[in-house]
């Protein structure tokens, strides 16, 4: 069956047309279009694609989100085909939580570990038709995703490159696609899925996003990418829209509460040091844990850390000051240290400095009070503050027109 | 419903399957052993392969049984009997010079006087060298990284006996343990037909040549049972039935021509078997003397594992090199320069190391050796119950045939049986026209008679990377496997293949020591 799908792939992704190896990365199907509008030339890198980090202000390209809409280019994300008579039970046993309850024409968070409950990462599944399903994700996995398909009848493609993706985030976004000639995307549920007919192709539209906030995301034939970029920007100019890049994206990420691979965790197979992968339990990720199905990659050892405990406690905090405080150790207020924050940001909406930390257990209990230990510079000036902050359950910014169906029209 | 959670299904009636039966019925456990062949054994039977004529059709000789085994379960009132023990080993050469050894006295092959010195040396530090793995024999391997304090002592144990060598011994046992005997018999010896018989011992039913890495490994594996070779009265077969006749008796079931299709799970457990003809046994314990690849990728199914210890399942390495040869003769064969007392012993045809090397070379390229090395035995001029009157047979292991043959077995084998014939009458003038039948059995072959995936005797390569706490893989090297309630005791568990048992009666160990696991899935 791998080899089958390893033959597959070579077929469908004709590596000859590719120029990539002249510059060691792909540009992406809208680079065209991304190019002129990055004024910075900030790149950086995802994966094997050029992704930007900014276009021309980080903080506007927020405040576009928050307030208007932004596009973040999401084509590097790695998308994986899984079909088949057997794709249900191939991504039961893949990750941890019940596949069967995304329901056709749904979308759904799952991660998913290795034999030893060590995250791999986490990722979304949309369940696109009879024993049809893509699973999208930060990181490759093709070889894991080909090793899992030992003993099933399922196909698992790599279509990463063969489809091109936008997400479309923030409060005016569904107007501007409907400003696009989508009529009925008003209709979207959260976790929807939807088809659309557009430059006379197929234009699949999800309502998700990395933002939490209102947003869809656009997938589309790389063909068409330049198309779906100019009209996009063409119908939601009277929308705010403007393009976003990564250092934005962080903010509103941590804002929502959202985990990200390499920040809040390390894939279990590319870690090296023992100790250093954290599990679903330990990244606040549990309720993703269905035991009730009777085999998946890692259940043995989560059973044994769901009886035993685990080590570390996933927690945001509410941090005093406005120091935002990246890399920081955490401490208890007797000065013993107990973890480390892994994503900070100043956050502009909640009008605080928050954090992602893990915590070694026991901590990280609600209202639990912590001191932070931030390092700041003024005018090439280091000074230290042991910053209190408190553990909190709530996600900092969660506007209700995330879950509004119909949105609200702009 | 709770009735069926006592029962014990132990898959496969090979000879750790049966042993592992006896230990646990003479324990009271409620056990049933299902044979997928007419007649119990496995690879340890005797069969007739032409009218009349009887052989040993897997393995041919035994050296390793466990006399712990042989004693715990009464073997020898239960008809267990020899028809040669400690036997010589004959180096046989093309011009009739043979070089005889038995024990470490060497005769002819114009033997040097430094040679016969250096042989007592080389068995000295050798037989030491095994018993530091035969104490590893009959024992649960510990694991790495727990806390459990068992596991600590077994480690330590085992640093320990190492240690107990000394100084020099142990550094020579270090030394030597993971490297290549060609190296090592190089350094001890001079001549080359001694030097040929010795580096049969380290690569005899591997995948491997004199120069590959854990032949001394291998050398010293085979040592470990530290017993003489010996031949059961009534073929290796007879082994298997006292076996048999053993667990009966404690009251375990055996039922031949039973064949497993697949183990059958509840939630997270096995909940019993399912035999080809549809019939469902229920046990809360099955025990697999299946090779591990047969087991958990076979009966089980990867979907029932882990994706990363399926893999590593997959990953082992037990591809078949060895082919099994099999005349009926139309009386005693002669060979050239034998004396008629010799032609009972042990003979090898491997002249000299780089002859075995060159014929390995081939193997590795998918071919099957242009001039291979045999192992030849001629058990019924011992034992005349395997051949009518004035006639005999000959039983040899040959190698190297590769499992995965480039140019296919089907359509080789015929070619493959007159070379090895021609190679015999290199040594044994006119043999060719007193063979009334032959059979010759491939990897291939060995795979679908024996159930054996890869056709591999051993379950799996003997190894360093695949013995003791390694063996099969991790997670399953304690008999014990992934999922709750299935075990291993066959050849692919440590300490490995040959006809030892010790697999067997360490998995019974295993099943005896595990408190029933709670069923978390209700």
């Amino acid at each position: 069956m791998s080899q089958a799908s390893r033959t597959d792939k070579a077929q469908s992704f004709d590596i000859s047309t590719k120029t990539h190896y002249l510059n060691k990365v792909f540009q992406s199907p809208f680079y065209s279009r991304q190019e002129p509008m990055n004024h910075l030339k900030e790149w950086g890198r995802w994966a094997d694609y050029l992704s930007p980090h900014a276009y021309t202000d980080s903080a506007m390209e927020y405040f576009a989100c928050r307030n208007a809409c932004a596009v973040f280019d999401l084509t590097p994300m790695s998308k994986y085909r899984v079909s088949g008579k057997e794709a249900l039970p191939y991504l039961n046993r893949l990750v941890t939580r019940d596949v069967v309850k995304i329901k056709p024409g749904r979308v759904g968070y799952c991660i998913w570990c290795a034999d030893d409950g060590q995250a791999i990462d986490d990722g979304t599944i949309f369940h696109l038709g009879e024993d049809d399903y893509r699973l999208c994700t930060q990181e490759r996995h093709l070889d894991w995703l080909l090793t899992n398909t030992m003993g099933f009848d399922v196909r698992v493609t790599d279509e990463t490159h063969e489809v091109a993706a936008l997400a479309l985030q923030g409060p005016t976004s569904c107007a501007a696609l409907k400003r696009m000639g989508l009529s009925g995307i008003e209709n979207m549920k959260p976790f929807d899925i939807g088809y659309f007919t557009f430059a006379d192709t197929q234009l699949m539209i999800s309502r998700t996003g990395f933002t939490g906030d209102l947003g869809y995301e656009l997938w589309i034939d790389p063909q068409h990418a330049e198309v779906l970029w100019d009209r996009l920007f063409e119908a939601g100019q009277l929308h705010g829209i403007q393009p976003m890049g990564d250092v934005a994206l962080q903010m509103l990420r941590v804002e929502a509460g959202f985990i990200q691979c390499r920040h809040e965790f390390t894939p279990a197979h590319a870690t090296v040091r023992t100790g250093h992968t954290r599990s679903p339990f330990e990244l606040g990720l549990g309720w993703l844990v269905d035991f009730n199905k009777p085999n998946f990659n890692g259940r043995k050892a989560l059973l044994a850390q769901k009886q035993h405990g685990h080590r570390y406690n996933m927690v945001k905090l509410d941090i005093d000051g406005n120091k935002p405080a990246r890399d920081s150790y955490v401490f208890t207020k007797n000065n013993k240290r107990i973890g480390t924050v892994t994503s900070a940001t100043w956050s502009p909406s909640a009008k605080a400095s928050i954090a992602l930390a893990t915590l070694e257990t026991p901590h990280g209990e609600p209202g639990e009070e912590v001191l932070v230990e931030i390092y700041y510079q003024k005018e090439l000036k280091w000074s230290r503050v042991m910053a209190t902050a408190r553990v909190v359950t709530d996600v900092f910014y969660d506007p209700p027109r995330k879950r509004l169906t119909p949105p609200a029209d702009f | 419903m709770t009735s069926f959670k006592n029962k014990i299904v132990i898959i496969g009636a090979g000879h750790n399957g049966l042993v592992c039966a006896a230990y646990l019925a003479r324990a009271g456990k409620q056990v049933t052993v299902l044979e997928a062949a007419e007649q119990v054994g496995g690879a340890a039977i005797t069969r007739e392969f032409a009218p009349g004529f009887k052989v040993s059709a897997g393995a041919h000789l035994l050296f390793m049984l466990d006399k712990n085994i042989r004693k715990e379960l009464s073997l020898d009132s239960a008809g267990l009997s020899f028809s040669q023990q400690d036997m010589s080993t004959t180096a046989l050469a093309e011009d009739g010079n043979h070089l005889q050894i038995a024990g470490d006295a060497l005769q002819g092959a114009n033997i040097s006087d430094k040679d016969r010195l250096a042989m007592q040396e080389y068995r000295r530090f050798m037989n030491r060298f095994a018993g530091v793995i035969n104490r590893l024999n009959n024992r649960i391997p510990p694991r790495i990284g727990t806390r459990d304090r068992s596991d600590w002592i077994g480690l330590a144990k085992t640093a320990l006996n190492i240690r107990l060598l000394g100084k020099a011994d142990m550094r020579e046992f270090l030394r030597i343990a993971g490297i290549n005997i060609y190296d090592v018999l190089q350094e001890n010896f001079e001549n080359p037909l001694l030097k040929g018989a010795l580096s049969m011992d380290g690569v005899l039913g591997t995948n491997l040549g004199p120069r590959s890495n854990n032949s001394v490994f291998c050398a010293l594996h085979r040592l470990s049972g530290l017993q003489g070779t010996a031949m059961p009265k009534g073929g290796m077969g007879a082994l298997s039935n006292a076996l048999a006749n053993v667990a009966g008796k404690q009251g375990a079931l055996i039922r031949t021509s039973a064949t497993v299709s697949r183990i059958l799970m509840e939630g997270d457990r096995v909940s019993g078997v399912e035999l080809q003809d549809g019939e469902q046994i229920a046990a809360g314990t099955v025990i697999s003397s299946a090779d591990p690849k047969t087991t958990f990728l076979g009966l089980l199914g990867a979907r029932n594992l882990e994706a990363g210890f399926a893999r590593k399942v997959q990953d082992i390495r037990m591809r078949g090199n060895v082919a099994k040869l099999h005349l009926a003769l139309d009386g005693v064969p002669e060979f050239k320069g034998l004396k008629q007392d010799r032609l009972g012993d042990r003979l090898l045809i491997a002249p000299d190391m780089e002859y075995v090397e060159r014929a390995f070379n081939q193997s590795k390229y998918g071919e099957y050796s242009v001039k291979p090395v045999a192992e030849i035995t001629i058990p019924s001029l011992h034992d005349d119950s395997l051949a009518p009157t004035g006639k005999h047979v000959l039983s040899a292991v040959v190698q190297y045939a590769p499992y995965r043959l480039k140019a296919g077995w089907p359509e080789s084998k015929a070619a493959f049986m007159d070379q090895l014939i021609d190679l015999l009458a290199a040594y044994a003038p006119g043999i060719q026209s007193r063979v009334l039948h032959g059979e010759l059995l491939t990897p291939v072959d060995i795979e679908s008679e024996f159930r054996i995936s890869g056709g591999h005797w051993h379950h799996g390569e003997l190894a360093l990377d695949q013995f003791l706490m390694l063996r099969p893989v991790p997670h399953s090297a304690q008999y014990a496997s992934p999922v709750n309630g299935l075990f291993l005791c066959g050849a692919g568990s440590h300490p490995g293949g040959g006809v030892m048992g010790c697999a067997g009666r360490n998995a019974a160990n295993a099943v005896l020591g595990t408190k029933q696991v709670e069923d978390h899935h209700s």
